[in-house]
């Protein structure tokens, strides 16, 4: 067997170990791992030190790693153990215990250590720091034997610090250098609120004062503490909450290069290229973190590097800030100041104790700073990381996300905090708020991700998704780890994005799934049921007619050209072109219905025959009995054109919207899109095929066509947005066209054409189709030439031998 | 487990009449379906072709690695164990298959 590598970790906190974690995940056999860690604890929720102090939750409830953790993945943790040295030439790591351990890679996650005042007698008895689960205990016996705390700092820490020891009874003073109290998470006015509101609680606030001193009485205990300018006031527990320091004491020694933290590259590499280091002991790029849902990246990265997979850069983190002091909920993201060249949009209820200011640059959101109301904070926050345009959005943007369209399947809840527990969150799958918090709490999860595969919330329509992602912050707060798609892994099998995979397979010429899994350094062998149909779509949408449909590689109904269900058989619904048939084709439904024991034959949504209940062994003579082309009411691809009678027969019609649904479908079949898309046409603007509520929708007026686009009427309910207005049915075929094939050649795989705008902008859509009539032509071009490569495949299947095979059984 | 040594092996096709990643149904009088899969490097299981969850036939999901998700909900069972992917629970039972010669067999419980 070849030797292991050996992975020593100095540190054993948050950062250090999931980044143990994710390389786990990647290379569960590399390495021999030891971890020293100098408290006497396995890797806890540091973030949750607050409900420890103030009672609500317990040191067994917030360890996210049990001994248990290290023993079964072969870890040696030697807790209760300071690293003295680190000898680089040597490559060991020597314990105070004497032990001396070899490394071929080194991981520093040294975390970082409370800042201490320099003033005379910060070292008496009772001055404690907030930091770790001992100066939690010291705090809690402090709060059974004493009465008067001090505070110094009115930043994050020293409020929850403070809100905890009023909490356990204490008569608390807040110290703050500055003149508004979290200077660093709100805004001059949020602060005011802020602090109106806890000193309502009783908290006491002293500000600014710097403090000069910590008297001691003659047992050598803090008896009170001393102002500039001589004001004194008492105290029996001085709590120093002024900031945090990078712990580079260890990395310093042994020569690696700090500034402020221990520097590293986008690689999470030191100066020393076997020393990776993540966490709080960190300065990339002139930042050090302080928060976890950077740390998580990092750790991520430098797991990736580790493993010797040698992809992924950290490129720095957007933070955002969520907390909770005493029931009052805070969220603050980006440039919440704002300053040149931004404007803000702001709502101010003092009285109702809410704050909300919304910072904005070049018709982008780039800061959010939220107090009393909070709900929206992960909308915000994601708005900003997406970097999207929000001019159409600009109105309702104040009133949140719930303000913007309708949602179903959660009883139009909207807002997570105020559900209860039992409340369902999921619809698809009946899954209660209740159920996902004690995931969240019981199995330490920290992605939306964890918490679809643990209580299938959000993992069928997704339209609870956004709750859910709610849910998730306000249990763990800023170590809630929200992306959005376009920053996040395709799947398990490959760090890459969607955006990255598309890149590649166009500039680098891929055509088959095994190459391109190749080239991008997939991790299994042949990729799992999320990656192979997206790769399979972007082959073909990027290279018609050179890349080869893999059958293999889409979902049992784009296989079998029908919708599976529930009991395993399959629907059939055959290609009305318009939602027109005729008495021929009506009979030989019903012939097919009869002859096959179809049990249930129903009208669908989109003007077609659906008949339920189809043997998968039936399917291809079901097919050449009807003797019509497939519908395509299965694939992600051109689904139906519904219209209505328009000027043929209707009375109010201006146009011939039938013949225009006709054409438009006859003009699309087959179009393998990211997503399913629908069309509708209308022949007035009474609009009776629905065309507002359709990815691409056409009305029709007496002066010409108009088009709509990115219209949904799924999960969530979405009004399509004006697109264009022209006068020929040519120009609807062009418009049309080249509208769905920048989609297919920009949107990422399962994007609705809602999801797709609200990603680029319908801006970037207009300058492509409507305002580029050159652009638009070559759209429509190569939308024609994917087009010219797709045939029936009802037809093709019928009874041909290879094809058909997989629809016949075996017996024994 | 299922009994090698108490089974009878049936002779059902040849490799090729499997597609790589992929599966065909294998009929059973008066019992549940068994479906035969083929991995991309040619290894072939056979599991009961009905998933743990709801039902699914397994036979028309999408097969990678040593693995097949679900068709009805992505539920991923392991083909040679018979168990779901974790966070999931639950199980399915496994067959007994041998390709000699290119010829598949299927062993299945006598009487």
């Amino acid at each position: 067997m070849e030797k292991k590598l050996k992975l020593v970790m100095v540190g054993n906190g948050m950062a250090g170990v999931r980044t143990l974690e994710e390389l786990l995940k990647l290379a569960p056999d590399l390495y021999d791992i030891t971890v020293f860690g100098s408290e006497p604890y396995p890797n806890y929720n540091r973030i949750l030190l607050s409900p420890v102090l103030t009672g609500e939750q317990t040191l067994r409830d917030i360890v996210l790693n049990d001994e248990d953790w290290y023993r079964a993945n072969g870890i040696d943790l030697r807790m209760n153990c300071r690293v003295e040295r680190i000898n680089r030439a040597r490559r060991t790591v020597v314990g105070e215990d004497g032990s001396e351990v070899p490394y071929d890679r080194l991981l520093l996650a040294t975390g970082s250590n409370p800042f201490i005042l320099p003033v005379p007698g910060n070292d008496l008895d009772g001055v404690v720091t907030f930091r770790d689960i001992r100066d939690v205990n010291l705090m809690i016996e402090a709060a059974r034997t004493h009465k008067r705390a001090v505070v110094i700092g009115g930043g994050l820490l020293g409020l929850e610090a403070a809100s905890g020891l009023a909490a356990r009874g204490m008569d608390v003073s807040v110290v703050h250098l500055g003149s508004g109290l979290l200077d660093r998470q709100l805004d001059p006015q949020a602060a005011l609120l802020l602090q109106g509101s806890l000193e309502a609680r009783g908290l006491k606030f002293l500000m600014p004062r710097q403090t000069e001193a910590l008297l001691g009485n003659d047992q050598g205990r803090v008896r009170g503490v001393r102002f500039a300018g001589g004001e004194e006031i008492e105290a029996d527990l001085v709590v120093m909450a002024v900031g945090i320091r990078p712990n580079t004491e260890l990395a310093e020694r042994c020569g690696l290069y700090v500034n402020r933290g221990v520097v590293v590259s986008d690689t999470l590499q030191t100066y020393d290229p076997l020393i990776y280091a993540v966490g709080e002991c960190v300065s990339h790029r002139g930042t050090a973190y302080g928060l976890v849902a950077p740390l998580f990246e990092q750790a991520k990265v430098a797991a990736n590097h580790l493993a010797l997979y040698g992809i992924g850069r950290y490129e720095g983190s957007v933070t955002s800030t969520k907390l909770k002091v005493t029931g009052i909920d805070v969220f603050s993201a980006g440039d919440f100041l704002g300053g040149q060249g931004t404007e803000a949009i702001t709502l101010a209820d003092p009285v109702g104790g809410v704050y909300k200011k919304l910072v904005l640059k070049d018709d982008k959101l780039v800061g959010a700073c939220l107090y009393g109301d909070t709900a929206d904070g992960a909308w915000y926050f994601r708005l900003i990381r997406e970097g999207k345009r929000i001019e159409a959005l600009r109105e309702q943007l104040m009133f949140g996300e719930s303000a913007i369209g309708g949602d179903t399947g959660h009883a139009g809840e909207n807002r997570a905090i105020g559900m209860a527990d039992s409340a369902e969150v999921c619809g698809c799958n009946g899954v209660c708020k209740g159920t996902i918090v004690k995931a969240i709490r019981e199995k330490g999860l920290f992605t939306v991700d964890e918490i679809k595969k643990h209580t299938k919330a959000a993992s069928s329509c997704g339209s609870c998704t956004g709750l859910v992602e709610q849910i998730l912050i306000n249990c763990v707060g800023g170590a809630a780890d929200v992306k959005p798609k376009s920053e996040k892994a395709v799947c398990g099998c490959t760090d890459l994005t969607h955006g990255e995979v598309r890149k590649a397979i166009r500039e680098h010429h891929l055509v088959t799934i095994a190459g391109a899994m190749h080239f991008m350094e997939w991790r299994t062998p042949d990729g799992c049921a999320t990656c192979r149909p997206a790769l399979n779509y972007y082959l073909l949408s990027t290279w018609p007619g050179e890349a080869r449909d893999d059958g293999q590689s889409r979902l049992a109904n784009e296989r079998m050209h029908a919708n599976i269900q529930k009991d395993g058989t399959y629907s059939v619904v055959p290609r009305m072109w318009g939602g027109v048939t005729n008495p021929s084709e009506l009979r030989r439904i019903a012939d097919v219905a009869d002859k096959y024991a179809i049990p249930l034959v129903k009208v669908t949504g989109g003007q077609r025959i659906d008949l339920l209940g189809v043997k998968k062994e039936d399917l291809p003579k079901v097919w050449a009995d009807l003797d019509m082309p497939s519908g395509h009411a299965y694939g992600k691809s051109l689904r139906t054109v519904k219209t209505c009678v328009g000027s043929e027969f209707c009375r109010f019609g201006t146009q011939d919207s039938t013949a225009m649904g006709i054409a438009l479908e006859k003009d699309l079949v087959g179009m393998w899109s990211p997503h399913k898309v629908k069309l509708a046409v209308s022949g007035c603007p009474r609009n009776c095929a629905e065309s507002g509520i359709k990815d691409v929708g056409i009305i029709a007026v007496d002066s010409g066509w108009e088009l709509y686009v990115g219209g949904n009427g799924g999960i969530k309910t979405e009004v399509a947005q004006f697109f264009a207005k022209v006068k020929t049915a040519e120009e609807v075929l062009e418009y049309s066209g080249a509208f769905l094939q920048l989609y297919r050649e920009e949107a990422f795989y399962l994007e609705r054409t809602v999801h797709y705008l609200a990603r680029v902008g319908i801006e970037r859509a207009k300058a492509r189709v409507v305002e580029d009539a050159a652009g638009r032509a070559e759209l429509y071009a190569r939308l024609k030439f994917a087009l010219s490569f797709e045939a029936d495949p009802w037809e093709a299947r019928r009874d041909a031998a290879p094809a058909a095979r997989e629809f016949h059984s075996l017996t024994v | 487990m299922p009994q090698a040594a108490a089974c009878q092996w049936h002779s059902i096709c040849h490799i090729d009449e499997i597609p790589p990643q992929g599966a065909r149904v294998v009929r059973r009088p008066g019992q549940h379906d068994v479906a035969v899969f083929r991995t991309r490097d040619d290894q072939v299981f056979a599991v009961l072709d009905r998933c743990p969850h709801k039902g699914g036939p397994l036979s028309a999901g999408l097969v990678h690695g040593r693995s097949v998700a679900c068709p009805l909900h992505g539920w991923v069972m392991d083909l040679a164990s018979g168990q779901a992917q974790a966070p999931d629970e639950g199980c399915v039972q496994t067959f007994p298959v041998k390709v000699e010669g290119g010829a598949v067999y299927l062993g299945l419980d006598e009487d």
